[in-house]
C-alpha cells in the first residue's frame, strides 16, 4: 500500500480516443505506455517517478484487462534486467527509476542489453533528479547513453510532447534495435497539464506467446565473438538506423525564423526556460514565437549531424544550451564542425555556468553575453529585465537572512526512527562519538539537527559496506545504518553478506519501518501488510541469520528507547566477533496513521470504546532547556513563548498533531530529563464500568484537591 | 539580422502569464492549494500550469509550488515556465511567516509587482527549537522586510482561521488568494472548486469564507512575538490578612516600578511554599534593595533590585520533587489538561506522567541530616538507588498514584528542613554575595550576574549542566569586574551559554574574555 491512493488517477488511465487527460507529467507517461501497447512495466520507486509506479500498482485491473504485466522490481538492476524480455521477442517493455542514482545501479544490465540489442521496443524512463528539489548527487545521465550507445530522449516539458516521446521512443527502439532512455526532469514529472488521449492498446505479441515459443540467438549474448559483432552492429547498422528514423520522423524541432546570424541549440527539456529567458529579453513571446532560430534537440543522443550542420550553416555563431557537466553535446558540436571545417562559432558553457540548474535568469544572463558578442542589434534598446537585486541588497532583507531558519526535511511526527536516533544519542553520551556510516532512506535525516548522526552515505544498501574498512582492532566500533528498503535493494548481499564473510567487527542497525518509506510507502519483502499480489512478511532477521549472521537482535518497538539504548550499548561493547546486527522495527507512522485513522474514526462513530493517546507538557514544570527537543525534533513537539514573568525562555509544547507515539515520554524517562511530559489517554465511548470507576476516582481526588485548596493561603489566579 | 528584428518583434504577443508561487512546508497542503488554483483558472477558460519539486521535502521540509496562468486563446498554446523568475512573480503565497521571509530572500517578492499573501503564524524550525535558550527568530525582521519588498501584503493568522473552522490552512490561504483579486474571478468560482473536491467540503468552505472576509475587513495584522508577560499591578487587597501584609510590605518598602515584578515573585513563592516564605523573600530582597540604593541604584532605575526581584524568586522557587508533585495533582491542572487535549464532556481523560526519580532526589527530599548521612554512606545509597532509580509511569488519575503524589506534595511542610533546600539556599547566598560585592565597583556587571541565574534550570543532568555553565560564566567575574564593558561581556557569555547544549560557544566566548 503506497502512501497515496491513486484510485482517481487510475480512472484517467482508462480514457479513450479524443478524451482530455488532465494531470501530472509522470501520470501522462503512464497513460502513454498503455497507449503504446506495452507488454510489461517494471521499475524501482523514487522521486520524481514514484507516482508512475504507484499508479500502476493501483491500476491492476486496467493492466489485467490489457494483458500488461507490472512488477515492482527489487532494484533498478532487476528492472533493467527485466528488459531482456524484449531481446528476442517483439514485446514492448518499459522500466523506470530515478536517475542518475538508479541508472548507476542498473548499468550492468543496461550495458548488456544495449550490446546485444533488442527486438521489441525497450524504453527506460528516467526521472532526472537534478537541480532544486533533488535528493541525490548532481550528475548527468547523458553519459550512460553515450557509453552504451543507447538513445536518449529529452522532450519539451509539456504533456503532449512527453506523451509523443513515449510513443516515438518505442518505435525508435524497434527501428534501431536499441534500448531508448527517456529523460524527464523533476518539474516536468510534476507538471500539471493536459493532452488528448488515445485508446489503450493490447500488446500485439504477448509474453505468454513468447514463453510458449522460445527463441534463441547466440549472437545476442554478450560473449566473444558475438560481443565484437555486436559492437560493429551497433556502430554500423543500429546507429545509422536510429539517425534515419529520428530525421524521418522529425523528432527534433526547429522554431523561430529560418534565417539568422545566430541560433540557439537546446535540449528539449530546457525549452520552456529558454523561451522565458528570450521573452524577458523581448526576443520571444508566450506563444513560442522567437526572433532567434531555435534547434530543439528532443533527442539528446545521438546528435543528428545533418540537422546540426543545416542549422549552423550561414550562422556566425550558435549557442548550445545543455544543463550540467560535462558539456557533452557542446564537445560533440565542436568535433563535428571542426571535422566538416565549418567556421560557425560554438558558444555554450563559456557564457553559461558549467553546473547548476538553468533557470530563466541564468539563461538570460548567458543569452545576453552571447548576443552582445555576436548579435548586439537583437538586444535592441534593452528593456528592463526582472531584477531582484535592489530588494536583495536592502539592509532590511539582509537582516532577514540572519533569522529565516533553514528547513530541511526531517522525521515526520511520530516517526519510529526518531527513538532509534535518540537512543544513539544517549549511547553517544555514555560511550563517546562513533564513526557512523549512513545509507539512503528516511533514516538519513539523522545527519541533520537535532541528531547530527552519520558521516557518509555511499549508496542504497551500502551503509554497512561503507564501514567495511573499519574492521581493525580499536577501542570503538563503527556503526552503520541501513533501512529495510536498502536492505532488500541489495544490502543483504552487499552489506550483510560482505560483513559476515569478512567478519566485520561493527554494529549494523537495520531500520525496518515496514515500507520503502522515503519513496512513498511502497511494500517491500518485509512489509507486514498482506498484499494479495505480492509475498510480504519475509523476516529480515531470518534473512540475515540465513546468510550467516550470529549476533542478531530484534527490537519490535523502536519507541522503547531504554531497550534500544541498552541493545546498542551491548552491541558496541560485546566481545563477540563479526557483525552485530540490530533490526529495529516499527511501522512508518505516516503510513500507519493513514491505515488506522479511518478505522479508528469509524469505530468511534460506531460507538466502540476507543482510547486516543497524545502527549502534553506541563508548562509550569518545564524549565525551557529544550533537551527533550534535542533528542527528538518531532514536528509536533515545539516551543511556545510563555507569559510567566519569571521565565525567560520559551517552554516546550505539544500540538494537536501529536499521534501519541510515546517517544517524548520514553526519552524523558530514559534520559532522566524532566517530569513535564504526560500522556493523555482520552477514552471515547466509555463503558458503564469506565464511568463508574471515573466517578469514584473523581470523588476521592476531587475531595482531596478541594481539601488542600481550602487549607492553602494563595493569591487568586490572575490572568494565568 | 538587425533588419529582421522589427519584423519578428511586431508579431509578438504582449500577453504575460500571471505567475503565482506557493511556499509551504511538507504536509501543509501546498499541492492541494496549487491544484485548486489551476482548477479555478481552467474552469474559467484559462490555461494554467503548475509544477513543484516536492521530493523529500514532503517530509516536513520547505518546498515551493509554482503556477502560471494565462487566458486561453483559440488555436495557440502558451509555453509556460516551470519555475519562478526572481523579480517577476505576481503573487506569492506563504503558508507560514518564515516562509514569507524565505520568499523575500529568494527574490520573488518585489515592490513593483508582488502581492504577498502570508499566514503570520509560526511553525518553529528545529534550529529555533533546539537551543537551550530562546532561539525563536524575530518576526519583526520578517515584517519589516516583507512590508518593504512587497507591493501589497495580506498577512494574518490563516492557520488559526483554518483551525477555528475545522479545516486546514490550504483552505484559508485559498480564501485569502481569492479575495486578493489576483485573478479576475468571482468568489463563487472559487467556492465551486472546493465543492467539486472530495472531502471536508463544508469546513473548507467555512475557512475559505472566513479568510475571504478577513481580507476585505482587515488584510494585515502584525504577528505578536509571544504573549505579554503576566505582570498585574499590586491589588488593593488580596483577601487574606497574611497576603495583605505581603502586599503592604511591597507597597511601602520598594519603589513603584519594581512592584509588579516583586508581586509576581511573592505570588510564586506563596504558591511554592506559603506566605511566610514569601515574606522571607521580601526580607532578602529588601536587604539587596538597600545595598542597591546605597550604591546609587536610583540613577540606574534600581535595575539591580528589579533583576533581584525576578531571579531571587526563581532561585527560591527551585524545581524540586515536592513542587512537581504539587503541580501535577492540582485541580486546576486537571482542568487545564482537559482543555488542552480537547476532551469532550462524554469522554474520560487519564494522564500518565513520565517520571524517573533517583536516589539523589529522594535524599534531597529527606531532612538534611538523614539525607546527608545516606549520601555519604555509598553502599546504602547504591542499594537504595537500585530500587528507586527507574522510570515510573504515574497514572495521576487513579487513586493509588494520586495519593502517592499527593503525599509527596504534602512534604511541603518539611521542605525548609530538607537537604535540597539547604543546598539551594547555600547556592543562592553565594550567588547573591558575588553579585552584591560587585555593586560598588561595577553596577551593570552586578546586575548581569543576577541575570545569569537564568542558566540554572531543568532537572537531573540538565540541571547539572546548567549549573556548570553558570559556574563557568561567573568564573569570569575577576576578569570583568574592572572593565567598563564588563557587563556587555557577561551578557555575551550568558548568550553564548544558551546557544548549544555542550557549551562549545561558551568555551569560545570564555577564551575571548580571557584574552581581553
Amino acid at each position: 500500500m503506497a502512501e497515496r491512493s491513486f484510485a482517481r488517477e487510475v480512472e484517467d488511465l482508462k480514457l479513450g480516443e479524443g478524451e482530455i487527460f488532465r494531470g501530472e507529467g509522470i501520470l501522462a507517461i503512464t497513460k502513454a505506455l498503455l497507449q503504446s501497447g506495452v507488454s510489461y512495466v517494471g521499475g524501482y520507486q523514487g522521486s520524481p517517478i514514484s507516482h508512475l509506479m504507484d499508479v500502476l500498482a493501483d491500476a491492476k485491473d486496467v493492466m489485467e484487462d490489457l494483458g500488461v504485466h507490472f512488477e515492482t522490481s527489487a532494484s533498478e538492476a532487476a528492472a533493467a534486467a527485466m528488459l531482456s524480455a524484449s531481446v528476442m521477442y517483439p514485446v514492448r517493455g518499459a522500466v523506470t527509476w530515478k536517475s542518475t542514482a538508479g541508472t548507476n545501479v542498473a548499468s550492468d544490465a543496461l550495458s548488456n542489453l544495449s550490446s546485444g540489442g533488442v527486438t521489441g521496443g525497450a524504453l527506460i524512463i528516467i526521472g532526472e533528479d537534478y537541480g532544486e528539489g533533488s535528493s541525490i548527487m548532481q550528475e548527468r545521465s547523458h553519459a550512460y547513453a553515450m557509453k552504451s550507445q543507447m538513445w536518449l530522449l529529452d522532450p519539451r516539458p509539456n504533456l503532449p510532447s512527453i506523451v509523443k516521446a513515449v510513443e516515438d521512443g518505442f518505435e525508435l527502439s524497434e527501428a534501431s534495435n536499441t534500448p531508448v532512455m527517456l529523460q524527464v526532469r523533476i518539474r516536468a514529472c510534476h507538471v500539471h497539464g493536459q493532452f488528448v488521449a488515445k485508446d489503450n492498446r493490447r500488446p500485439a505479441f504477448t509474453l505468454k506467446e513468447a514463453m510458449e515459443n522460445p527463441v534463441r540467438d547466440v549472437n545476442r549474448i554478450v560473449l566473444p565473438p558475438a560481443s565484437f559483432i555486436q559492437e560493429k552492429d551497433k556502430l554500423e547498422r543500429r546507429w545509422p538506423a536510429a539517425i534515419e528514423f529520428i530525421k524521418a520522423r522529425k523528432l527534433n524541432e526547429f522554431f523561430g525564423p529560418d534565417e539568422g546570424d545566430v541560433g540557439i541549440i537546446l535540449l528539449g527539456g530546457l525549452y520552456n526556460s529558454v523561451l522565458r529567458g528570450l521573452q524577458q529579453l523581448g526576443l520571444a513571446d508566450v506563444y513560442g514565437n522567437s526572433a532567434i532560430p531555435l534547434y530543439v534537440m528532443n533527442v539528446a543522443y545521438p546528435m543528428i549531424d545533418d540537422e546540426v550542420l543545416e542549422f549552423c550553416r550561414g550562422k556566425k555563431a550558435v549557442l548550445m544550451v545543455e544543463e550540467g557537466a560535462p558539456d557533452y553535446i557542446e564537445q560533440s558540436l565542436h568535433t563535428l564542425l571542426r571535422r566538416r571545417d565549418i567556421q560557425t562559432h560554438v558558444s555554450g558553457k563559456d557564457v553559461l555556468p558549467m553546473g547548476g540548474e538553468y533557470t530563466a535568469p541564468v539563461l538570460l544572463k548567458g543569452f545576453t553575453s552571447f548576443l552582445e558578442r555576436w548579435a548586439t542589434p537583437l538586444l535592441g534598446n534593452r528593456p528592463p529585465v526582472p531584477d531582484p537585486s535592489p530588494v536583495l541588497s536592502d539592509d532590511r532583507v539582509k537582516a532577514l537572512a540572519t533569522v529565516v531558519p533553514p528547513r530541511p526535511a526531517g522525521f515526520c511526527t511520530g516517526c519510529p526512527e526518531r527513538p532509534i536516533f535518540a537512543a544513539m544519542k544517549l549511547v553517544e553520551k555514555e560511550l563517546g562519538h562513533h564513526h557512523v556510516s549512513a545509507d539512503i532512506g528516511c533514516h538519513l535525516f539523522s545527519i541533520l539537527p537535532p541528531f547530527n548522526i552519520g558521516s557518509t552515505t555511499m549508496g542504497y544498501g551500502l551503509g554497512p559496506a561503507s564501514a567495511s574498512a573499519f574492521n581493525v582492532k580499536a577501542d570503538k566500533r563503527a556503526i552503520s545504518v541501513m533501512g529495510d528498503g536498502g536492505f532488500w535493494h541489495n544490502g543483504l548481499s552487499t552489506s550483510v553478506g560482505n560483513a559476515v564473510f569478512n567478519k566485520q567487527d561493527g554494529v549494523m542497525l537495520i531500520v525496518d519501518n515496514f515500507y520503502s518509506a522515503a519513496t512513498g510507502g511502497q511494500d517491500i519483502l518485509s512489509s507486514r501488510a498482506t498484499n494479495p499480489r505480492r509475498k510480504t512478511n519475509n523476516s529480515i532477521v531470518n534473512a540475515v541469520k540465513g546468510i550467516g549472521a550470529t549476533w542478531v537482535r530484534q527490537i519490535d518497538r523502536t519507541y522503547d528507547v531504554a531497550k534500544m539504548r541498552d541493545t546498542l550499548r551491548e552491541a558496541l561493547t560485546t566481545k563477540e566477533p563479526g557483525p552485530k546486527i540490530i533490526v529495529a522495527s516499527s511501522e512508518c507512522m505516516l503510513n500507519k496513521q493513514r491505515r488506522i485513522k479511518p478505522q479508528f474514526n469509524a469505530d468511534v462513530k460506531a460507538g466502540k470504546r476507543m482510547v486516543k493517546e497524545r502527549f502534553g507538557v506541563d508548562e509550569d514544570v518545564c524549565t525551557g532547556d529544550h533537551a527533550c527537543i534535542r533528542l527528538s525534533g518531532c514536528p509536533s513537539l515545539s516551543v511556545k513563548p510563555t507569559d510567566d514573568p519569571l521565565k525567560d525562555d520559551p517552554v516546550a509544547a505539544i500540538d494537536n498533531s501529536c499521534v501519541g507515539c510515546g517517544n517524548c515520554g520514553e526519552v524523558s524517562e530514559a534520559a532522566v530529563l524532566c517530569p513535564s511530559f504526560y500522556r493523555a489517554d482520552v477514552i471515547m465511548n466509555p463503558t458503564g464500568w469506565d464511568k463508574f470507576l471515573a466517578g469514584v476516582r473523581q470523588k476521592v481526588i476531587g475531595w482531596l484537591q478541594r481539601r488542600r485548596e481550602n487549607r492553602r493561603v494563595l493569591f487568586a489566579a490572575e490572568g494565568a | 539580422m538587425a533588419d529582421n528584428l522589427p519584423a519578428a518583434a511586431h508579431r509578438f504577443a504582449t500577453v504575460k502569464p500571471v505567475s503565482i508561487a506557493i511556499l509551504a512546508m511538507g504536509g501543509q497542503g501546498g499541492g492541494v492549494l496549487a491544484d485548486w488554483i489551476v482548477a479555478v483558472a481552467e474552469a474559467k477558460g484559462w490555461v494554467a500550469q503548475s509544477t513543484s519539486v516536492p521530493g523529500v521535502a514532503q517530509r516536513t521540509g520547505a518546498t515551493i509550488y509554482y503556477i502560471e496562468a494565462v487566458p486561453g486563446m483559440e488555436g495557440v498554446h502558451p509555453t509556460l515556465s516551470l519555475m519562478p523568475t526572481p523579480g517577476d512573480v505576481d503573487i506569492v503565497i506563504a503558508a507560514e511567516l518564515m516562509e514569507a521571509g524565505r520568499s523575500v530572500l529568494r527574490g520573488i517578492v518585489t515592490p513593483n509587482q508582488t502581492t504577498l499573501i502570508t499566514s503570520t503564524h509560526r511553525s518553529y524550525a528545529v534550529s529555533e527549537k533546539e537551543k537551550p535558550g530562546d532561539g525563536i527568530a524575530d518576526p519583526n525582521l520578517v515584517i519589516s522586510a516583507t512590508d518593504f519588498a512587497a507591493k501589497r501584503t495580506i498577512a494574518f493568522d490563516m492557520e488559526k482561521i483554518a483551525a477555528k473552522n475545522g479545516s486546514v490552512i490550504s483552505a484559508s490561504l485559498f480564501g485569502a488568494f481569492a479575495a486578493s483579486g489576483a485573478l479576475p474571478f468571482e468568489r463563487a468560482d472559487y467556492e465551486s472548486i472546493i465543492r467539486a473536491g472530495g472531502k471536508g467540503i463544508e469546513p473548507s468552505l467555512k475557512a475559505f469564507g472566513a479568510a475571504f472576509e478577513q481580507v476585505l475587513a482587515k488584510p494585515k495584522e502584525d504577528p505578536k512575538a509571544g504573549p505579554e508577560k503576566n505582570l498585574p499591578p499590586l491589588p488593593a487587597t488580596a483577601g487574606h490578612p497574611a497576603l495583605d501584609g505581603l502586599v503592604q510590605r511591597i507597597r511601602t518598602g520598594f519603589p513603584e516600578n519594581l512592584h509588579p515584578m516583586i508581586y509576581a515573585g511573592v505570588r510564586r513563592l506563596t504558591d511554592f511554599q506559603d506566605p511566610a516564605y514569601a515574606d522571607e523573600y521580601l526580607t532578602r530582597l529588601g536587604e539587596l534593595h538597600a545595598r542597591d540604593r546605597a550604591e546609587g541604584g536610583a540613577a540606574h532605575g534600581f535595575a539591580f533590585s528589579l533583576e533581584a526581584a525576578k531571579y531571587l524568586a526563581v532561585a527560591m522557587a527551585y524545581d524540586d520533587v515536592i513542587r512537581v508533585a504539587d503541580l501535577k495533582v492540582r485541580g486546576s491542572r486537571f482542568d487545564r489538561v482537559r482543555k488542552e487535549v480537547g476532551v469532550k464532556s462524554d469522554q474520560l481523560l487519564y494522564t500518565t506522567e513520565f517520571m524517573h526519580p533517583r536516589m539523589e532526589e529522594v535524599c534531597g527530599t529527606l531532612p538534611r541530616g538523614l539525607g546527608l548521612w545516606i549520601e555519604n554512606n555509598k553502599g546504602l545509597y547504591g542499594t537504595l538507588d537500585r530500587f528507586v532509580n527507574r522510570g515510573r509511569r504515574v497514572k495521576t488519575g487513579t487513586i493509588f498514584w494520586f495519593l502517592g503524589l499527593y503525599m509527596v506534595s504534602g512534604l511541603r511542610r518539611i521542605r525548609r528542613g530538607t537537604l535540597r533546600h539547604q543546598r539551594e539556599m547555600d547556592f543562592t547566598r553565594e550567588w547573591l554575595e558575588k553579585a552584591s560585592a560587585l555593586l560598588p565597583v561595577n553596577y551593570a556587571l552586578a546586575t548581569e550576574v543576577l541575570k545569569c541565574r537564568r542558566l540554572v534550570k531543568g532537572y537531573s543532568g540538565t540541571h547539572v549542566r546548567g549549573t556548570s555553565k553558570f559556574d563557568r560564566v561567573l568564573s569570569s567575574i575577576p576578569l570583568l569586574r574592572d572593565r567598563e564593558d564588563g557587563a556587555d561581556w557577561m551578557r555575551r557569555l550568558r548568550q553564548a551559554a544558551l546557544i548549544d547544549e555542550d557549551g562549545i560557544a561558551l568555551d569560545g566566548a570564555l577564551k575571548t574574555v580571557a584574552s581581553l
